[in-house]
């Protein structure tokens, strides 16, 4: 089953090589993995997505609580979140293509950020579901490049995730 | 008043109450062994860094302090690397200290530059690298509170030579404050309270103690739990010395080389309590026929050990010496009904004790060829209770499990979860130093002495009485073992060919040397080595292919233990 966890780390020198070395150590996998400094700058927010029965899910957020530079772990498996992800495509466009590809862009709510005589490259926000359907009607089209942020969560409601909760 | 990275460092390990450290200098950390010669502190100088991390580990597992161990970059700080996995599998509180490059040459490929952070990353409880002189107090202070508390471990800084030579004002904090480290040591009481209805459900009750228990010193909590309750006791290789073996409850070891009565125990049970133990692959043998019909409470500072391998009924995360009281406080609340479980479960110490009748811990004697077996239970009897054996690693190590009767905490110190040849010398060098007044033997096989033997001079250079047995064989005996039961006995590099004449050995590092051949010699050689002042090397030259048994198989069950060969 697919899981979405958050962890808040120590924002220091050599942590993520702890976070990302307890997954392949231990044989966990790692789907994706997006990290940034949070509104309090001496932690940061990682984003991992992950794949695992229940067994091994309460063994890798145990492991990650063991971490001394990991304050918390969130799995929002069980409770509501928003989930984004951004892509960027490089797609090859000519004359016969560039109307279709800008009436694919406009449907998705896509923005093209570059333009060349034989290129467009394209922004895509959305859930993972949105920017996979956005690339495979892309993709007959002649795709050069495609860059994926992963995705990053926040949890619905008023509740913030901070280190004191 | 400013001082120096180096004088900061040395001024801290006093302050943690510091008092010996085991060592071997370098290039990078010469200011450091500079500024040592101004302080009391106690320096051993092994002949290997490897040596010297085995030896603060038994020097902390023997005392219950942490062990402090020192090298130099680059090769000086790979080679404490098996010693750090070592002391990370069996839980050793210790800190070990290593030299790196200035930092302005960190990521050159400078001459003996390693990445030992990165290296000892998944090995280490935490580790940290030293790069700013500002921040070593903080981290020293952090990492003895880190190597001691919750599931103990080793913690490693990495101190780069200028790190040592800059100066700034030193005040050791008092405090600690980590946000993202807080180990759960007070139990939940409902927790307790569930543990407790259990116990009072349960009628085949089974203690399972492994390591925890000896590292929290709980063996008098542990022997009032099991003495209420009156339910057998089994022990792991490191919860061993935390009961004594003469106890009528006691079972002995449990798992691949664990009794058959302590197997079938488990096998049986209704209930078995796990007490600072983690299920490891070698005590459940097949999870699926594993206690298949117990509840199983776990109780464990370390809440990554709970439900790994086996499923769990009751988890407990806490500490031993607040879990075991609050057990008993809640029992004796219970004394009726405690009074009727332990009645009613009367038939099943009965069984227990028929298992024990059935097939006791036994082998063969000969008149011809000294039995390992034999030498070890001889050592037994000659030893003092409080002697502190240590071992290396293979049939020896098992065969000291099975027949060396422990009572007295702490005097068995093994390396268990990584399993090291060549722990044994060091670790008993650095028991003895802790305790320079009592016996401490090493039980070692030819195999594994010699991945350690350097460190004779060690022993021999600090006037350190450490008695080394060796029962020797010419063979890599549990490796030998499985290739002759699993392998249709193809002794693939298992025969140790050159013979090795340990007594010339031990007199060229200016020790002394007995060898026994036959049975009639075992008792004298082993009250001669014993009684000869300083380090003795005795050498028993036992039966080649002894096995150890009962034995489970690898991926079969316990209760499917081979009982003969």
């Amino acid at each position: 089953m697919r899981h979405t966890i958050s962890i808040l780390v120590e924002n220091e020198f050599g942590v993520l090589p702890r976070v990302s070395g307890l997954f392949s150590g231990r044989g966990f996998n790692i789907e994706s993995l997006s990290v940034a400094p949070t509104l309090d700058e001496t932690i940061s927010r990682m984003t991992i997505v992950t794949y695992g029965d229940d067994r091994i899910l309460e063994q890798i957020t145990k492991q990650l609580n063991k971490l001394v530079d990991v304050i918390k772990v969130i799995d929002f498996t069980d409770q509501p979140f928003v989930e984004r992800e951004m892509a960027m495509v490089k797609i090859t466009a000519d004359m016969q293509t560039r109307a279709e590809i800008l009436r694919i862009v406009d449907i998705f709510r896509a923005n093209v950020v570059d333009v060349t005589p034989r290129s467009y490259s394209i922004e895509v926000t959305g859930a993972p579901g949105k920017v996979d359907a956005m690339i495979e009607l892309l993709r007959p089209m002649g795709l050069k490049e495609i860059v994926r942020s992963g995705p990053i969560v926040l949890g619905r409601g008023p509740k913030a995730w901070k280190n004191e909760d | 008043m400013k001082k120096t990275g180096s004088q900061i460092l040395l001024e801290c390990l006093q302050l943690e109450g510091v008092e010996t450290i085991f060592g071997y200098p370098g290039g990078t950390v010469i200011n450091l062994y500079n500024d040592l010669m101004d302080t009391p502190i106690n320096h051993i100088l092994t002949r290997h860094e490897q040596a010297a991390v085995h030896a603060a580990d038994a020097y902390a597992r023997s005392t219950g302090k942490v062990g402090v161990a020192l090298a130099t970059s680059g090769p000086g700080a790979t080679n404490t690397v098996t010693g750090i996995a070592t002391a990370h599998m069996d839980s050793t509180p210790m800190v070990i200290i290593t030299g790196q490059v200035p930092t302005p040459l960190i990521g050159n490929d400078a001459f003996q530059e390693a990445d030992i952070i990165g290296i000892t990353r998944p090995i280490t409880k935490h580790n940290y690298l030293v790069r700013d002189v500002k921040d070593l107090a903080r981290i020293v202070k952090q990492a003895f509170h880190i190597a001691r508390t919750g599931r103990p471990g080793p913690v490693l800084i990495d101190l780069p030579k200028d790190v040592q030579v800059a100066s700034t004002t030193f005040s050791y904090p008092d405090t600690v404050e980590m946000r993202g480290y807080k180990p759960t040591i007070t139990p939940n009481p409902r927790q307790l309270d569930k543990a407790v209805e259990m116990i009072l459900a349960a009628r085949k009750p089974v203690l399972y103690v492994g390591g925890g228990a000896t590292l929290s010193d709980v063996d008098k909590e542990l022997m009032a739990l099991a003495e209420a309750i009156q339910a057998p006791v089994t022990t792991t290789l490191m919860g061993m010395s935390s009961f004594p073996r003469r106890h009528p409850l006691s079972l002995g070891m449990l798992g691949m080389h664990g009794t058959f009565y302590a197997n079938m125990a488990v096998t049986n049970s209704d209930l078995l309590i796990a007490l600072g133990a983690r299920f490891d692959d070698r005590v459940t043998g097949k999870i699926a026929t594993f206690a298949p019909n117990a509840k199983i409470i776990h109780v464990d500072v370390d809440p990554t050990s709970i439900k790994k391998n086996v499923r769990v009924d009751l988890p407990v995360v806490g500490v031993l010496p607040k879990v075991l009281p609050g057990l008993l406080e809640r029992l004796q609340k219970n004394a009726a009904a405690l009074e009727r479980v332990v009645a009613a479960s009367q038939p099943w110490r009965d069984q227990v004790d028929e298992w024990k009748e059935q097939h006791p811990m036994a082998y063969k004697n000969t008149k011809t060829t000294i039995k390992p077996q034999y030498v070890i239970e001889k050592l037994c009897e000659l030893t003092a209770d409080d002697a502190i054996i240590t071992t290396e690693v293979g049939q020896h190590q098992m065969w000291t499990a099975q027949f060396y009767d422990f009572s007295v905490p702490r005097t068995f110190i093994t390396s268990g979860g990584l399993g090291t040849m060549g722990f044994g010398l060091p670790a008993a060098l650095g028991a003895q130093v802790a305790f320079t007044g009592r016996q401490v033997i090493d039980i070692s096989g030819d195999g594994s002495f010699q991945m350690n033997s350097q460190e004779l001079a060690t022993l021999v250079q600090y006037r350190l009485p450490v008695k080394i047995v060796i029962l020797n064989n010419n063979f890599l005996g549990m490796v030998r073992q499985w290739q002759q039961l699993f392998f249709d006995k193809r002794y693939s590099q298992t025969c140790m060919e050159l013979p090795i004449d340990f007594i010339k050995l031990a007199q060229a590092y200016g020790a002394e040397g007995f060898r026994a051949t036959k049975p009639e010699e075992v008792e004298k050689v082993l009250r001669q080595g014993l009684e000869t002042p300083g380090p003795v090397i005795m050498e028993f030259k036992v039966a080649r292919e002894e096995n150890v048994l009962p034995m489970v198989p690898a991926g079969a069950g316990l209760n499917e233990m081979v009982l003969a060969s």
